[in-house]
């Protein structure tokens, strides 16, 4: 099954150098299919009503935010908890994870 | 022939100060659309500027100036760029510069810039900011002064902001047909914001931006009937200006103003430019209201009922409680008090001021002053601004008395 695992942080995220294993989690995790770190929800721009009402920032105001993306695909949830466990911001912010409608 | 050559070194700062009030904007424009390099083009401007300041008491002032600054500004971004790299993509998209370009028309870019700088992807401050700093040539702490808030807060906004464009991949460009009529209503939003931030007396130079950017607007879009609807707005309101504060800097209302003191000049501006366009948009339905008034020789003359029937369009077009409260006191003044309290009693307006001062003043009149006094009251305790608190302290103690024992005595 593939899953969409979303990074989420908050302004309050404060990770060190070695606190930063993603090489690490990228290197052990042959499940991902790809991924993206995004930038900042300062650069994120909603679209609602056909293009009709464009506005700044994303869709959800609230404390946590989507850092980025990973798309993995495992066998079961119980998989996917565990690679998102191993994901540095598994510990510094939240991950969600999100099964694809297939 | 060229008279501008025969006086150079006297006129010549004033020269340089009346091409950056016009120039600016038109410039930067053309920078950004050159180098795609926000930044470097304002930089580029400004040096172009700095130039005409030392050469033109010498040589003389050019024909065509602002051709003649673009040509400095632009050959600055290009040394600029080939320091920075030889290599550098943006060169290339260079065209080679002709020395005759001083003598060519200017190419206008300015209508990429506003509705770059408006667009509805960057938060709506920023896009004030914007638009005085690239459009209007204002400085960070201009800006900042104007928006009462620290330059370093300024400063970031706008850094923010040019990133954002950058990052978020904003396009410079006109909208297209289909997005045009949204679009402009934001652009449009964006310059009345700028003028209603001008309001105040001590703000007043934004509310002279948003006049002059919206002539440039209006220029560059003829054919748009709501952006002469808010030039026409802007120049009514703003004519009034001087008698709109006494002395002691309290709030004179519209009935109260000394008309001798509006600029009639301005007025016949705004009625004329109200004329010249069609339709029934809310900016030319707000003029129409607007030049009702100023057009009146005294308050005692104005043409109410009309007023009214422009708020009643306006409420169908944009319906709101504010433009019902307005209509209310249009209906009052045509049609008396009682008219105007029953069309008060269906607006909705919670801890808004202005509501209950209405509903005060009407009740005044009908001599239902206990009333009348429990409603100033009202407002008095949702009133933010110092003026607007005098005004209203004030006609609650010119209550007749009697009521100040009925109501205002109770706990002595």
């Amino acid at each position: 099954m593939r899953i969409l695992a979303f990074v989420c942080a908050d302004d309050s995220l404060t990770m060190t150098a070695e606190e930063n294993t993603i090489e690490q989690w990228l290197a052990s995790t042959p499940q991902r299919v790809e991924g993206h770190q995004l930038r900042g929800r300062e650069d994120a721009t909603t679209v609602r009503d056909h293009g009709a009402l464009i506005t700044d920032g994303p869709f959800a105001d609230t404390k946590e935010w989507i850092a980025g993306y990973d798309i993995l695909d495992c066998a079961s949830l119980e998989e996917a908890v565990a690679i998102a466990a191993g994901h540095p911001l598994a510990r510094f912010g939240a991950i969600e994870l999100r099964p694809f409608d297939e | 022939m060229t008279p501008h050559r025969e006086k150079p070194s006297t006129d010549a700062a004033g020269a340089v100060e009346t091409a950056f009030r016009e120039e600016w904007g038109r410039i930067v424009a053309t920078l950004i659309r050159l180098t795609g390099d926000w930044d470097l083009a304002e930089e580029c401007a400004q040096d172009a500027f700095a130039k005409a300041l030392t050469r033109w008491p010498v040589d003389g002032t050019p024909r065509n100036p602002g051709a003649w600054l673009t040509t400095a500004a632009r050959n600055r971004a290009i040394d600029r760029l080939r320091r920075a790299s030889a290599e550098d993509a943006r060169l290339r998209a260079l065209p080679p510069v002709e020395s005759r370009a001083e003598e060519g028309p200017v190419p206008d870019d300015r209508l990429q810039l506003i509705f770059t700088c408006c667009h509805p992807a960057l938060p709506l401050d920023a896009r004030v900011a914007l638009t005085l700093r690239t459009l209007a040539g204002l400085t960070t702490p201009q800006i900042a002064r104007a928006f009462l808030v620290p330059e370093a807060t300024m400063a970031q906004r706008l850094v923010r902001a040019k990133r954002k464009i950058r990052n978020a991949g904003i396009p410079y460009r006109i909208p297209a047909a289909h997005l045009l009529p949204e679009r402009l209503s934001g652009v449009l939003a964006v310059l009345y914001l700028m003028f209603n931030e001008g309001y105040s007396a001590d703000r007043g130079a934004l509310a002279d931006e948003a006049i002059r950017l919206t002539r440039v607007l209006g220029a560059l879009m003829p054919d748009e009937p709501e952006v002469r609807g808010l030039l026409a707005l802007m120049l009514l309101h703003h004519a009034r200006r001087a008698a709109r504060t006494d002395a002691a800097g309290d709030l004179v209302t519209l009935a109260e103003q000394d008309r001798s003191r509006w600029d009639q000049e301005m007025i016949e501006e705004g009625v004329r430019v109200l004329e010249q366009s069609r339709g029934r948009g809310p900016y030319r339905l707000q003029a129409a209201i607007a030049a009702c008034h100023a057009t009146a020789a005294t308050a005692g003359s104005t043409d109410w009922p009309q007023i009214a029937v422009l708020y009643a369009a306006l409420a169908r077009l944009a319906p709101s409680p504010v433009v019902e409260l307005n209509r209310a006191v249009a209906v009052a003044e045509s049609a008396g008090p009682e008219a105007g309290l029953a069309v008060l009693d269906g607006v909705d307006l919670p801890g808004y001021h202005l509501l209950p001062a209405a509903r005060a003043e009407l009740l005044r009149r009908l001599g239902r002053f206990g009333e009348a006094a429990e409603c100033y009251r009202e407002a008095l305790s949702a009133v933010t601004s110092e003026p607007e608190r005098r005004f209203l302290t004030a006609r609650l103690s010119e209550l007749p008395c009697g009521t100040a024992g009925q109501y205002g005595n109770r706990h002595s």
